[in-house]
């Protein structure tokens, strides 16, 4: 069952001097739980297609259907609450709130949720457990390995219970070993629960583990294939 | 873990900028109330000068008297008058006077006085005359004599037991002339009062001026200046013509003005001193902003509302103006309550500035709420303003572009 139809997607950058087609005509579905990686060279509009499906960046043309919304129609404030719901996001450079713990950035999104305290503090235990820091819950980023950031992060990407996850290269900032444990975790919680993770990356050992990977190219879609 | 945890640790994650921020607004406050409570206090006892020693919070008088202070503009204190002034609430004292002026004479020495008959009881509770006694006693009633200014005194060589002459002009041009042995010499913190002034008992000034019965002013006390006012409304459903009510400020016109000159002064400093800290302030919320635009563009996309968002960067805003002004304040109690109970004294030359406008030379202090509210409440909309940056900047956000910075 899809989760979600792309369907003829454009995004061009208008710049004064000249104009960039990031992503050019893209028609893609994805379905539940799958575990997907968007490879391509540098420039070839991975950041863009998962800026675009993350309603983070408005398409020039084209539709984005999550469940059979139009994330596109929705209103800006529509959109943040969609993404809230809906989307989870890992980051390059893990983007935790520096002056938050590994406990309360992840039960942070459960609160913008209207979680109330003492289920989200569970649940960000929980999670945090899953990904092996149940004994670093109440460090700051500051004091974690970029390796535990980045498990703190989704964990956080993981604690609104999205229908999706998008991860914009989650490795490159990592040494091989955190890679990975980083890719166990995910590879696990795609299988045991099912979790959907589109990955963008040009990691070997992302592409290795992918059970489908999207190659693009000057922002179009050069192959698509299923392991 | 609500938006303000976020947005007080937030405002610690440079301690140094943040201390140094709280530090411009905290002693830009202790400035700022310092002077205003100085200002205010000093204005206080310029105030208090004029109707403690002198004019009182108001003055019924005849309607004339005031443009034209003669013996013949007076009027005769009835009693349904008094019965209905002692019905108002907010009148504390009362004390009749009658005024005029006379030459004063010793041997082959004269030179102008005022001479004031009063009610040495009445008086006593308003302008307290007898507290400046320096020689000799207080008036009282039914006395023969006088009580006299030291420097009056000094100069027509006279002294307690001794004899002055009083030559003026009385009611409808009659002679007024009479010899008084001085009873007391007094000294006013005030030299014009010490340079001229006589008191006399009532019945005794009536006598000298062939005006039984009348006074030229009805001297008026409410418990402070704030009541006044009020005091003032419902006197005036009253007194009508022949007589006329005055307030101190009506009297004084000239302290008024000069009080607000220099109110302005102070304001237009306080403001200068504000803008500098506003723009402090404003460079700050501009760095916070401005590097950590990528964590913010983070907040959104993870699901954070702009409005909630920006509802953070006003409370981090608001808390550096909280920090500054509390401890700006804090620090500025102490410091006034002690000039408050210890006043500076001015000398020398300063002094004699001061004493030549009739004011004492002593610089006051206020302990009013409003000197310290006023601060907190221009620092509070300082960070109204200051706020719309990082409120505008928010909304105006493009989150792909944030997470790119």
């Amino acid at each position: 069952m899809n989760i979600i139809e792309i369907k003829d997607l454009v995004k061009i950058y208008d710049s004064t001097e000249i104009e960039v087609t990031a992503v050019n005509h893209i028609n893609l579905n994805f379905e539940k739980g799958e575990f997907s990686a968007v490879v391509g060279p540098s420039g070839s509009g991975k950041t863009t297609f998962l800026n675009l499906l993350g309603g983070l960046d408005r398409p020039t043309a084209g539709h984005i259907m999550i469940d059979g919304i139009d994330l596109w129609s929705l209103k800006p404030r529509q959109i943040t609450d969609f993404r809230l719901h809906n989307i989870g996001f890992v980051f390059q450079s893990y983007n935790l709130l520096p002056v938050l713990t590994a406990k309360e950035n992840v039960e942070f999104i459960m609160h913008l949720q209207g979680w109330p305290k003492e289920a989200r503090e569970k649940r960000a235990v929980e999670l945090l457990e899953s990904v092996g820091l149940g004994d670093r819950i109440n460090s700051r980023p500051g004091k974690l390995s970029g390796g535990q950031q980045q498990r703190v992060a989704v964990a956080r990407a993981l604690a609104s219970k999205p229908k999706f996850i998008l991860a914009d290269e989650p490795t490159a900032n990592l040494d091989s070993h955190s890679t990975e444990n980083l890719l166990d975790i995910m590879e696990k919680l795609n299988r045991e629960e099912g979790i959907t993770f589109i990955f963008s990356t040009h990691d070997a050992r992302v592409v290795k583990k992918a059970h489908r990977v999207i190659t693009l190219e000057d922002g179009k879609v050069l192959s698509d294939e299923k392991k | 873990m609500n938006i303000t945890v976020i947005a007080w640790r937030n405002i610690w994650r440079n301690k140094r900028r943040t201390l140094i921020t709280t530090a411009s607004i905290f002693f830009g406050v202790i400035f700022a109330a310092v002077m205003s409570s100085m200002q205010e206090g000093s204005y206080s006892k310029m105030i208090d000068n004029v109707v403690k020693f002198y004019s009182g919070y108001l003055q019924i008088q005849q309607e004339d008297y005031w443009e034209n202070k003669t013996i013949n503009n007076t009027f005769v204190l009835t009693d349904t008058l008094l019965q209905k002034i002692h019905q108002s609430k907010e009148i504390t004292g009362l004390s009749p006077r009658l005024e005029s002026f006379a030459l004063a004479s010793s041997d082959q020495l004269t030179k102008g006085a005022v001479v004031i008959g009063i009610d040495p009881e009445q008086e006593n509770k308003i302008t307290n005359p007898e507290k400046w006694i320096i020689r000799g006693r207080y008036i009282h009633h039914g006395d023969e004599g006088v009580v006299m200014g030291n420097e009056l005194a000094g100069y027509l060589h006279l002294d307690v037991g001794d004899t002055l002459v009083l030559l003026g002009m009385g009611y409808h041009g009659v002679n007024a002339a009479g010899k008084y042995p001085v009873t007391g010499i007094f000294k006013y913190p005030l030299p014009q009062f010490n340079k001229a002034f006589v008191y006399m008992d009532m019945p005794l000034a009536q006598d000298l001026y062939s005006a039984p019965g009348r006074v030229t002013s009805l001297v008026l006390m409410v418990k402070d200046h704030y009541h006044m006012p009020p005091a003032k409304k419902a006197l005036k459903s009253f007194i009508r013509s022949p007589y006329r009510l005055m307030s101190w400020d009506e009297m004084q016109p000239e302290l008024v003005q000069m009080i607000a000159s220099d109110r302005m002064g102070g304001k237009i400093m306080k403001a200068i001193l504000y803008i500098i800290i506003a723009f402090g302030i404003l460079g700050t919320v501009i760095m916070m902003f401005s590097e950590r635009k990528r964590e913010l563009g983070v907040m959104v996309s993870i699901g954070m509302q702009k409005t909630l968002l920006a509802g953070i960067l006003f409370m981090e805003t608001f808390y550096i103006g909280l920090l500054g002004v509390a401890t700006g304040i804090l620090a500025t109690i102490p410091i006034t309550t002690w000039f408050y109970h210890h006043p500076i004294h001015v000398a020398g030359q300063a002094a004699k500035a001061f004493l030549d406008m009739g004011i004492e030379p002593v610089y006051a202090f206020s302990l009013m709420p409003s000197v310290f509210s006023n601060q907190a409440i221009t620092v509070f909309i300082l960070i109204l303003i200051i706020a719309v940056y990082p409120v505008v900047k928010t909304f105006r956000l493009d989150v792909s572009k944030a997470l790119r910075a």
